[in-house]
């Protein structure tokens, strides 16, 4: 019993890695009703940037202060030369455009920084913590409730404030929402910058568990069955499809994988996503597509 | 209402065209405040343009805008919204999968005097500005027989309905001026008497000087107060619904007699 609870908790405090990347996607689905490629990348450069800057002995508080910036300039130049001459194109537009911004980003991450693995010590042991009788990683605590608290911010901020309403206008009907007064490159510019917080956080703690490389672009991959669980366009969502995907991904490992040769939990996420597909195309918070017929 | 008689809208010699293509030419008119402007013509006729021309979506190559006294050259969507100016479209752009209550808030953002940071810990002003918001839109919800839709994603109402509540989202911006294009487009003889019985509420109610395109003249002669005849990008008639009914350009125009 005690070891189906390490599995599971262990499985939950995975997921909540997961949730922390796919959160970058849901603000920009939510604004602009668009997958963005490019979030894999944003989590690469932010934390490609963060720890070249602390290997040149910066000091980490500016040096997290100034990659954060870089990401600010950034979303302000995706909104000026990307998204507005693509304003009102069809999503598969944008989607394209966010594609040939992904290999930009790795590639300007790259050309500053150099392609070699990076160590990356955030100050928080891995070691396990005895709680209740229960073995967990000390690390995976500070993962969790730092999305925790990323999560209770972003849902505020975009819950209770107008911005949460100028989102959703902005990502039905752009040209209207511009003529009801909203500001549509503030928008932009607010949301594409708190994406590339949220990507910045994520590659630092991905990049704590894997070293700061290129293939932490992949990292992403997983937030696909999150997102698909949970539904694009909600924060809770992102974590409850974590949560959903993490536990499971790693209680079949341990109790079904030993039966299949072992790895399962590679694919076991997609597996669970296109069951959901199956079954709730939108996802479990998602606004299902309205259409009048 | 008592009728100012100064412009509140004031077109001076406007020229637009596309890549070469003329799609107005020098156009001139004024718009009373309080009044209801019908602006006319056939299909091609420039309409559409010289609206998006008003709200700042087109930039004309010469000629200027005069709105509540300012002029202006160059003006975009969102400076139109915030002097006053708010529209709906021919095609509907109603945010679709948001409910009517939410598409007529989103009408009240420009009012709203709470910052970000007391929205977000709902201090200060944001509880009051919160109400006050929702109550204006109340209003409006009411004024146009919302009600029974307030919570109904605006996607699955009927075609009339959605007009209405593009109109809504309008008129909760309390706007001066409001563009209306074609707001009763595709609707029959019931729909649009009762479209046109709202269009004159907010003209009375909320004291709103009205300009907007229609094809029925009937609809045009019964409530505008002042109409505007294009025909190819020009004007060829400007005064009251009687005077127009009776000139022979625009019976030309309609027609189809000369061209």
């Amino acid at each position: 019993m005690e070891f189906f609870l390490e599995v599971l908790v262990g499985g939950l405090l995975a997921g909540v890695m997961y949730s922390m990347v796919a959160i970058g996607f849901v603000l920009i689905y939510k604004a602009s009703g668009v997958f963005n490629f490019a979030q894999g990348s944003m989590v690469l450069f932010g934390a490609l940037t963060y720890v070249s800057l602390v290997e040149r002995q910066v000091n980490p508080v500016l040096a997290f202060g100034v990659t954060l910036a870089a990401l600010v300039l950034i979303a302000v130049l995706i909104g000026r030369l990307v998204l507005r001459p693509l304003v009102n194109r069809p999503p598969i537009v944008l989607f394209m455009a966010t594609l040939g911004l992904s290999f930009i980003l790795e590639g300007a991450a790259q050309l500053f920084w150099g392609a070699q693995v990076h160590g990356l010590a955030l100050g928080i042991d891995d070691k396990p913590l005895n709680l209740a009788g229960i073995m967990i990683s000390q690390f995976d605590i500070f993962a969790a409730a730092t999305a925790g608290a990323l999560v209770l911010a972003l849902s505020l901020l975009t819950r209770r404030m107008r911005l949460g309403l100028s989102l959703r206008a902005v990502a039905d009907d752009p040209l209207a929402a511009l003529a009801v007064g909203v500001r549509l490159p503030r928008v932009w510019a607010i949301v594409w910058a708190l994406a590339g917080f949220v990507s910045l956080v994520a590659g630092l703690l991905w990049g704590a568990r894997l070293g700061v490389q290129f293939s932490l672009s992949l990292v992403v991959l997983k937030a696909l069955p999150v997102l698909i669980i949970g539904g694009f366009s909600s924060i809770g969502g992102a974590i409850v499809g974590g949560l959903l995907i993490g536990a499971p991904e790693k209680l079949a490992e341990v109790y079904v994988g030993t039966l299949l040769g072992g790895g399962i939990e590679n694919w076991f996420p997609y597996l669970l996503a296109m069951l959901f597909l199956l079954a709730r195309p939108a996802g479990l918070f998602g606004e299902p597509a309205v259409e009048r017929v | 209402m008592t009728r100012s008689t100064h412009a509140l809208l004031s077109l001076d010699h406007i020229s637009l065209s596309f890549k070469g293509v003329k799609a107005i030419t020098d156009i001139s008119f004024n718009v009373q405040a309080g009044e209801i402007c019908a602006l006319i013509g056939p299909n091609g006729a420039g309409k559409s343009s010289l609206l998006n021309v008003i709200n700042g979506v087109y930039r004309p190559q010469r000629g200027s805008v005069r709105f509540d006294g300012n002029a202006y050259r160059r003006m975009n969507p969102y400076h139109a919204a915030h002097s006053g100016i708010a529209r709906t479209f021919q095609n509907i752009a109603l945010f679709r999968r948001m409910s009517v209550l939410d598409n007529v808030l989103t009408g009240r953002n420009l009012h709203r005097r709470s910052t970000w940071l007391e929205q977000t810990l709902r201090v200060g002003r944001a509880r009051g500005d919160e109400t006050a918001q929702r109550r204006y839109a109340e209003v409006v919800i009411d004024a146009l027989d919302l009600q029974r839709f307030r919570h109904t994603a605006v996607g699955t109402l009927p075609y009339g309905v959605q007009k209405r509540v593009e109109l809504a989202r309008a008129l909760a911006a309390e706007p001066r001026l409001l563009l209306l294009d074609e707001p009763m487009a595709g609707m029959n003889a019931d729909e649009k008497r009762a479209m046109a019985g709202y269009v004159l509420d907010a003209n009375r109610q909320f004291g709103v000087t009205v300009v907007l395109i229609e094809h029925d003249i009937g609809v045009v002669m019964d409530l505008s107060d002042h109409v505007v005849v294009l025909d190819y990008g020009k004007k060829i008639a400007d005064g009251a619904p009687a005077d127009i009914r009776g000139n022979p350009d625009v019976l030309a125009a309609y027609l189809g007699t000369r061209h």
